[in-house]
């Protein structure tokens, strides 16, 4: 053996080629099973990509970094199911792209936190979160509440995440501009189009109650959204999480 | 390996023969205790790999596309277990807990506890962020202390109003939506009423003016002397418990463009043992009523 | 022993700009990471916009790594590599736009950062422009050491340079598979990850702990195959433990990634491997530990005269125990615990602090009187001092996160006698608030240290009480202590 090594030694073309076999097999062999979608995503109803204004508020979300911070991923451990609600299935990640299920806990997990709160709460809560949890260590974001979304251009972001296999239509991407207002006017004359074309549970109202659009009503659309699209009642690989059983836990 | 490699003085070893700047190496086996531990943990693995789920099969059948292993394990049944755990730990209650009608859990002392446990833990992570660690409330989220209640105080009322939220997307929220006076008032008027409003917790002199234009407008919901109706989450304007503010601009600006807070509906999130628990520690909290 | 008249011309002014960039780099870094321990224990000190600890934690860790690790992986990979293969640096130009090429690379992505541009993955957060650049620079990087490698005037090349050449090129693919990425137009930052959920979360931890793997330890294992010889003076301990080590290393390593998605959504045979693979992880791990540790047998004693050379050692300690901290993570019931929790970060900076950085800080005190043909340093004792209150600030540091992320993990998990759960997520944050200040404090004494090091350099580079090397070559300390 170590006269073999010798040659290997001798010669860094060799090596470096050798290397290069010995580094790609272990990923090789854990990476691309996981393409096979079927096996890899759990079935479960009511997963839909992002709106274009919720779209916009992960993009707050991942300039912020509060992925820094919170993780979106509830494991099966039961603590975690019972404080967060139903542990995180694949699906529900499926249109993030990145991932955001984070490495942290400095705040709490955010995978769930869809509809715990009024909306009211995260204006104040993103404005100064010592205002609403005194013993907060999370920044203030009082910016987000002046600066203007900017969402005309929320189209082509579409278009790239279509590219990466996000299920965006024709229609949607060309509607991209009016959804995203829509649904952070509440009612308007696109209405319809946003419910017809994201569903009846898509939440559409003046998120942080200002007359203009923010970065933070996107954001508070994303986070709104955390969580609540799958339809974990149906879901049967199941544990007795006490979230999103209705009458479950039994 | 030549043969003739320079023997190293210190250690008694030989070399293997080359000197990079000065560095050689020493022909050394590699430790024997190295290796043997290297070889059990892959014999463990090994053993891993057959009892657990472990490789990724060619068909993609299998455990979500990997092998099953020989126990069947899966994360999603250890959770199983590990709540079955707690499960067994609460049994000496739950069953009681879960029969049980509000009024007899109050009369069983043992129940009793249980429940307002359960309330407690529940609130900290829910409730606390609102209405603050010990239930006392913050400008805009109501003090849960106080005898002063919108919806009202007593278990039945507090729990269906932490069942189905206020303006939530519950579909049998709790609704009622004070109307904006703003454009049917005048300024004047406003200012009369809020110190009518103020004038009935005795805090200013009584406005004439004030009391007809609360008659005329506001005494449909907050009732005649302001005492507030609870079917339709009207606040009692006369006991000097606020949650906006008590300033006489608070009021004003109240009655021009009223907030309407939002408390979430539970019913989704929790499930209904933790709900009345809820209820219970919530009505225990000191403001509870019959 | 080599014929010293034979030595080639070293190209040492390229290894000097690496140095100084690693040097100045390495202070940005920890004054970074004081701010966000201070940040976390005092969240008033968010200051504005741009200054949040979402944005400056990437800072922290991208200078730490990137600038501080990267520069001090460049500087000895290029000094080592003309060293041991008796040949000046193929491509002077090259070479030189390795240096400046690396240094845009890092301001581009920290000003990014800061400005709000990020791709939000662990360790490859710059944009795609960011990337694309490094990866110009990185395939130079690679083609100067190859070229060299080749040019060697040795029959055999050097341990240090296997170590060295797996970290390129393993960098290099790994930086390819977890970037790609689509922008939403070629004027502007933003892209979106071609890979989505589970499987961008599984490419990013491939991507990350291999990071790990190659920049933090297979790099850093070439600087100790050379400096840590070359300073005790003792030939390597073991040639087969050499070869058995590394192979066996970059083997496993790259299974290992999924032990940070234990418990996920991420399908339980993968968490397996990862579990698995971890565990074989570390007898190839400690290779490197035994053979740099045992490299002192027979000269020991040279511990206690040389303080450079107790950095080295202690580094090798630190890595040792780093790397046994690692595996016991990696199983599933340990991992259950500390995952999410600054256990996680107490593990991280035992191997950054103690490794990454006391093995560079050996390296670079062996390296500036050499490059700057000095006898000695200015001070031996500012060394010994360094190294005091370097190791104090580590072990409060990771003492403090052990303490916080398990009290964490153990608080978040509790249930009382009723079965209820016993704390909110906020009385474990109120928990912490101690030991944030302890581990501020541990960071700002691992700072100190750095500046006395700066210090120590100046007064050596600018000459005052050392005495410089007469002859026109590159000895000095090499001489020294060959
Ligand atoms: C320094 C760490 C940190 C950063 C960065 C951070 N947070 Fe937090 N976050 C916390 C902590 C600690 C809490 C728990 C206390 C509280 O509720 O404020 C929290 C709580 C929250 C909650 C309430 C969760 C719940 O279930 O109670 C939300 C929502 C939230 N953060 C959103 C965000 C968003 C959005 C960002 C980025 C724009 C962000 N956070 C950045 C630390 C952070
Ligand atoms: C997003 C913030 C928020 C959270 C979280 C929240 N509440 Fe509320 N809650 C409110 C607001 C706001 C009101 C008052 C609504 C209004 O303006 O009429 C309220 C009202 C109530 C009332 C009615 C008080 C009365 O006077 O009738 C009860 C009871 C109550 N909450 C209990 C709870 C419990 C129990 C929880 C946790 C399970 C909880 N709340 C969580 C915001 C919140
Ligand atoms: C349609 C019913 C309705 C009418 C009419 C009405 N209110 Fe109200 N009022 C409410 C409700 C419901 C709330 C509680 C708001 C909430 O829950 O957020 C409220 C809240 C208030 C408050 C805040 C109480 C606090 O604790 O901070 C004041 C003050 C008030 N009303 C004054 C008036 C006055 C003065 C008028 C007439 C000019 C009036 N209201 C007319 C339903 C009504
Ligand atoms: C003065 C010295 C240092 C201090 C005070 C410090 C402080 C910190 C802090 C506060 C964090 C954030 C932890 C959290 O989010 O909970 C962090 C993260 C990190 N630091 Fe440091 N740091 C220092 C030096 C270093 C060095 C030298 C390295 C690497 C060579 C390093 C690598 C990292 C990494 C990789 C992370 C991210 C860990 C993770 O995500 O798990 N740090 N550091
Ligand atoms: C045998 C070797 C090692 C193994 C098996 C190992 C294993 C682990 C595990 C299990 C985690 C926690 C993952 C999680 O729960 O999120 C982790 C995190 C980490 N380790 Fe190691 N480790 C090893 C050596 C090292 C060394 C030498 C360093 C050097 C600095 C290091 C740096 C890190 C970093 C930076 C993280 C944080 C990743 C993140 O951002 O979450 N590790 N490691
Ligand atoms: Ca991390
Ligand atoms: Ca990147
Ligand atoms: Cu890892």
């Amino acid at each position: 053996m170590l006269n073999k090594h010798q040659k290997v030694e001798k010669n860094s073309i060799l090596m470096l080629i050798l290397v290069v076999i010995v580094v790609s097999i272990g990923g090789i062999i854990e990476i691309l099973p996981l393409f096979r979608m079927e096996t890899t995503i759990e079935p479960v109803k009511g997963v839909r990509p992002y709106t274009p204004l919720e779209i916009a508020g992960q993009n707050v979300y991942i300039r912020e970094g509060c992925y820094n911070c919170h993780s979106q991923q509830i494991r099966p451990l039961r603590d975690e199911v019972e404080r967060y609600g139903h542990y995180s299935l694949a699906a529900e990640s499926m249109y993030d792209h990145p991932f955001q299920w984070g490495s942290k806990r400095t705040g709490p997990d955010l995978a769930r936190v869809g509809g715990k709160y009024s909306d009211d709460w995260h204006v104040q809560h993103m404005i100064k979160p010592q205002q609403v949890v005194p013993e907060s260590i999370m920044p203030a974001y009082a910016h987000l509440a002046h600066k203007v979304a900017k969402l005309e251009g929320i189209g082509s972001d579409m278009k790239a995440l279509k590219m990466a296999g996000v299920p965006y239509t024709e229609e949607m991407i060309e509607n991209a501009y009016n959804d995203a207002m829509a649904q952070a006017q509440g009612e308007s004359d696109h209405h319809d189009g946003l419910i017809e074309r994201y569903g009846e549970k898509v939440n559409y109202r003046n998120f942080d109650g200002q007359p203009i659009t923010t970065e933070l009503d996107a954001l508070i659309a994303y986070l709104q959204v955390l969580g609540t699209m799958a339809e974990l009642k149906d879901y049967v690989h199941d544990g007795e999480a006490r979230s999103s059983h209705g009458e479950g836990g039994k | 390996m030549s043969k003739n490699n320079e023997i190293d003085k210190v250690s008694g070893v030989e070399t293997t023969g080359h000197t990079w700047d000065g560095i050689k190496e020493l022909n050394n086996p590699a430790p024997r205790w190295w290796l043997i531990v290297f070889y059990i943990t892959v014999i463990w693995s090994i053993g891993y790999w057959v009892v657990y789920p472990a490789w990724p099969t060619l068909s993609g059948d299998g455990e979500r596309g990997g092998t099953q292993g020989t126990m069947g394990w899966t994360q999603y049944d250890q959770l199983k277990e590990q709540q079955a755990e707690i499960r067994a730990r609460k049994s000496a209650y739950l069953e009681r807990f879960e029969n049980a009608s509000f009024a007899e859990i109050r009369s069983d002392e043992e129940l009793y506890a249980f429940a307002v446990a359960g309330g407690a833990a529940a609130f900290k992570d829910n409730c606390a962020t609102c209405h603050g660690t010990g239930g006392a409330g913050s400008a805009g989220y109501p003090n849960l202390n106080d005898d002063d209640w919108l919806w009202g105080g007593d278990v039945e009322s507090i729990h269906e109003t932490i069942r189905v939220g206020i303006r939530s997307p519950h579909e049998e929220t709790r609704l009622s939506e004070m109307p904006p006076f703003g454009d049917m008032l005048s300024g004047e008027e406003i200012a009369d009423v809020a110190d009518h409003v103020l004038a009935l917790s005795g805090r200013a002199e009584d406005s004439e003016a004030g009391a007809q234009v609360f008659a005329d407008n506001c005494a449909s919901c907050h009732g005649d002397n302001g005492l507030g109706d609870s079917a339709l989450g009207a606040p009692n304007l006369a006991d000097a418990i606020w949650f906006y503010g008590s300033e006489k601009g608070d009021i004003m600006s109240q009655v021009r463009k009223p907030k309407h807070g939002v408390m979430p509906t539970w019913e989704a999130r929790l499930d209904a043992n933790t709900i009345r628990q809820l209820a219970i520690y919530v009505h225990s909290l000191g403001g509870g009523e019959e | 022993m080599t014929n010293l008249a034979e030595k080639p011309n070293y190209n040492d002014d390229i290894v000097k700009l690496f140095t100084i960039a690693t040097v100045f780099w390495g202070v940005v870094g920890f004054a970074v990471g004081v701010f966000i321990a201070l940040q976390m224990a005092f969240p008033a000190l968010n200051f504005g916009e741009y200054l949040t600890f979402g944005r400056l934690r990437p800072v922290h860790t991208s200078a730490v790594i990137f600038a501080f690790g990267g520069n001090a992986l460049f500087a000895t990979s290029y000094f080592v590599v003309q060293r041991t293969c008796r040949t000046r640096l193929w491509g002077d130009g090259w070479a030189k736009f390795t240096f400046w090429g690396y240094q845009a690379f890092i301001v581009m992505a920290a000003l990014g950062y800061v400005l709000g541009v990020t791709q939000a993955k662990e360790y490859a957060e710059p944009e795609w422009y960011a990337d694309l650049w490094l990866t110009f620079v990185w395939v130079a990087y690679l083609i100067v050491f190859l070229m060299t490698l080749k040019n060697r005037n040795e029959p055999h090349i050097y341990v240090a340079n296997w170590f060295y050449l797996a970290f390129i090129v393993t960098v290099a693919v790994l930086h390819l598979g977890n970037n790609i990425s689509i922008p939403i137009s070629l004027t502007e930052a933003k892209s979106y990850s071609l890979w989505g959920g589970v499987q961008s979360a599984l490419i990013q931890w491939w991507y990350g702990h291999n990071a790990v793997g190659f920049f933090l330890t297979a790099g850093f294992l070439g600087i100790m195959y050379y400096f840590v010889p070359k300073r005790a003076g003792r030939p390597v301990y073991s040639y087969r433990l050499s070869i058995l080590h590394f192979w066996s290393l970059i083997f496993i390593y790259i299974w290992a990634g999924p032990h940070h998605l234990h418990y996920t959504a991420l399908p339980d045979w993968a968490q397996t491997l990862g579990m698995t693979f971890s565990i074989m992880l570390w007898m190839p791990s400690w290779g490197g530990m035994i053979n740099g540790m045992m490299t002192l047998s027979g000269a020991w004693n040279k511990l206690r005269e040389d303080p450079v050379l107790r950095f080295m050692i202690v580094s090798l300690a630190f890595y040792g125990m780093s790397t046994f901290e690692g595996p016991l993570m990696s199983i599933k019931s340990v991992n259950a615990l500390s995952h999410y929790t600054d256990w996680t970060i107490g593990h991280v900076h035992s191997g950054a602090l103690g490794w990454v950085a006391f093995i560079s800080f050996g390296a670079l005190y062996y390296l500036v009187p050499v490059l700057w043909k000095k006898k000695e340093l200015y001070s031996l004792r500012l060394v010994n001092l360094h190294l005091w209150i370097a190791t104090i600030g580590i072990v409060l540091y990771i003492a403090a996160m052990w303490v916080s992320g398990i009290m964490q993990g153990l608080m978040w998990r509790s249930y009382d006698s009723m079965g209820f759960l016993e704390y909110s997520f906020v009385e474990t944050v109120m928990a912490m608030h101690p030991f944030y200040l302890i581990r501020a404090f541990g960071g700002l004494l691992f700072l100190s240290g750095a500046l006395i090091m700066v210090y120590n350099f100046v007064k050596t580079i600018r000459g005052d009480n050392v005495p410089s090397v007469e002859e026109d070559d590159t000895q000095g300390a090499e001489a020294a202590h060959a």
